[in-house]
């Protein structure tokens, strides 16, 4: 075997594995630090041993004896750091004693849904939970995740050191919260690996409209939750909504890097093992009790993949499932939603008079979407001037280059006069494209 | 492990109604009662309000600096603590859920106690 692909290889397995091992590892010596350490180790060791030996036909066993290895030798060397942890084993005992392990492969017990819910924890704010879960669970070394989430490697170390600081100052357990629990804390976990993916799905900052190595990395270790929840419905609805909307992803943006709204995407271009997919979650999702949020929007984006096209897309369905969302998670971004499908059910001018009750709403201050919204239902009531002025309004809020480039060809498609320079200037080329 | 609970509310500009303090009081007994009974307890005081409050601060020549009044001057003030020996952050969070403190508008900020190794 050569170097380079030997390296390839462990480097692939150890992806797979680090979630599990670090796990196991923590939940052995409850400290995520030497977790870490000893993890990095045993992969240290197994660069040096594979390349020469070949791959153990058990990779992840192979890590975690070594890693468990490396440990005893490390406390061994330190008996004050020993004592610390003995202490803290003994607590932990107290608080959750000895629960059956859930067998894996490899029979090594998975413990990833511990790590799940210490990294999404209440507790941590919010974007060290992003990153703790990236890093913990996702495998990803701190630059990595820093580059997804384009700040720069010493912010993201920082962000990490801390929240690593008050898992072990407060001590935040790594434990399963108990079934009466679980309503409670699993929706902060799938909150996670929401914000995970939207951030890869619509980049809020930067020249890309998507970031597809996040939207990947939240489908692959919310498929992981789902294996280790399997009857939790809200999982399989978030997997479901991930994968639907997901599947639109190469027909979003077109050769030249600029934003395709729905209503022009080539539909042929959709990923229909993803949709398949997706579709079959979203029916184990609304099956066997009333229906989460997550599911709500799932079976919102089956409706749209589901239509030939944007004409006789389900919009009473659309808007009956907003309805139902509206009730169950109310929040500006569902009512915005609701009036724009409302505008597809009844005509633009229903859809705006919704949007006039959100004019008022603190939490879409400061942003593009309602005068984009606005904007869009306007332009189709031929209201040329109101139209442009809302475009405009958009435009000094949008962070995103590409959904930037959108408004302004929409603005400048819009012709007539007294438009901005820079509209006038652009007008003509991109009429024909727009429509 | 030890948690302070740190109650924090806004105090009541005039003294309130016994009918609703004495509700209030026995919830506070009840929860008191319960932390003995779960062998958690360590301590716990109610203070005075604010208008109680003396700050001091001593400055770089030694000279003693007394002021009238809280350290700060937030509408929210510190008005009792209990502290708690329990395994980790989540039982912790649980006790100051039950807490009348974090009820009713009031809220309880938990802290780690730190301890020192002893050398």
């Amino acid at each position: 075997m050569d170097d380079g692909a030997a390296v390839a290889g462990v480097e692939a397995v150890f992806r797979e594995e680090h979630g599990r091992l670090l796990a196991t590892l923590v939940h052995g010596f409850g400290d995520l630090d030497l977790a870490e350490e000893v993890a990095a180790d045993a992969v240290e060791a197994a660069l040096l041993h594979w390349p020469r030996e070949g791959v153990p036909r058990r990779p992840g066993a192979w890590l975690l004896t070594t890693a468990r290895r490396k440990a005893v030798d490390r406390l061994r060397r330190d008996r004050a750091y020993a004592a610390r942890l003995a202490l803290l084993r003994a607590d932990a005992e107290r608080a959750d004693p000895a629960p059956p392990p859930t067998p894996g492969d490899d029979d090594i017990p998975d413990e990833r849904l511990r790590l799940f819910f210490a990294c999404c924890h209440p507790a941590l704010p919010m974007e060290a939970r992003t990153a703790l879960t990236l890093r913990c669970l996702g495998g990803m070394d701190t630059p990595q995740v820093a580059r997804l989430f384009m700040v720069p490697t010493a912010t993201m170390a920082q962000r990490i050191v801390r929240a690593k600081r008050k898992i072990r100052e407060a001590r935040i357990p790594f434990r399963v919260p108990a079934a009466d629990e679980l309503a409670d804390r699993l929706p902060g976990v799938l909150h996670v690996l929401y914000l995970v993916f939207t951030e890869g799905y619509a980049a809020g900052t930067g020249a890309a409209l998507q970031r597809l190595d996040l939207a990947d990395e939240a489908i692959r270790l919310t498929r992981i939750l789902l294996r280790l929840l399997p009857d939790e419905r809200e999982v399989a609805g978030l997997l479901a909504l991930m994968l639907l909307v997901d599947a639109r992803r190469d027909a979003r943006v077109d050769a030249e890097g600029a934003l395709v709204l729905l209503d022009d995407q080539d539909r042929g271009r959709w990923d229909g093992d993803r949709i398949e997919e997706g579709r079959t979650l979203v029916v184990r999702a609304l099956t066997g009790g009333p229906p989460g949020p997550y599911g709500v929007q799932a079976a919102i984006a089956a409706l749209h993949v589901e239509a030939a096209d944007v004409a006789t897309t389900d919009w009473p369905q659309i808007v009956a499932l907003y309805d139902v969302l509206d009730r169950l998670a109310p929040s500006p971004a569902v009512a915005l939603n609701r009036a724009v499908a409302v505008a597809m059910r009844d005509g633009p001018a229903a859809g705006l008079a919704l949007l006039d009750d959100l004019r008022d709403e603190p939490r879409l201050q400061g942003r593009h979407l309602l005068p984009a919204a606005r904007a869009d239902l306007l332009r189709r009531l031929g209201r040329t001037e109101e139209a442009a002025a809302e475009y405009r309004a958009a435009l000094t809020h949008v962070d995103n280059g590409v959904e930037r480039e959108f408004l302004a060809r929409r603005l400048a498609a819009l012709g007539g006069d007294g438009l901005g320079g820079t509209g006038r200037a652009e007008r003509r080329g991109d009429r024909a494209g727009d429509q | 492990m030890k948690y302070m609970l740190l109650i924090y509310s806004t105090e009541p500009a005039q003294a309130p109604d016994p009918a609703v303090l004495a509700p209030m009081m026995k919830a506070y007994e009840d929860f008191t009662k319960a932390v003995h009974d779960a062998g958690v307890w360590l301590a716990g005081d109610a203070l005075q309000g604010r208008a109680s409050a003396t700050s001091v601060r001593v400055d770089d020549a030694g000279a003693r600096l007394v002021t009238d009044g809280p350290y700060a001057e937030t509408r929210e003030v510190l008005g009792g603590y209990y502290l708690l020996d329990v395994p980790d952050l989540d039982a912790a969070l649980d006790w100051a859920a039950r807490c009348p403190g974090s009820q009713n508008g009031g809220t309880i900020e938990v802290r780690p106690i730190r301890e020192f190794a002893a050398s």
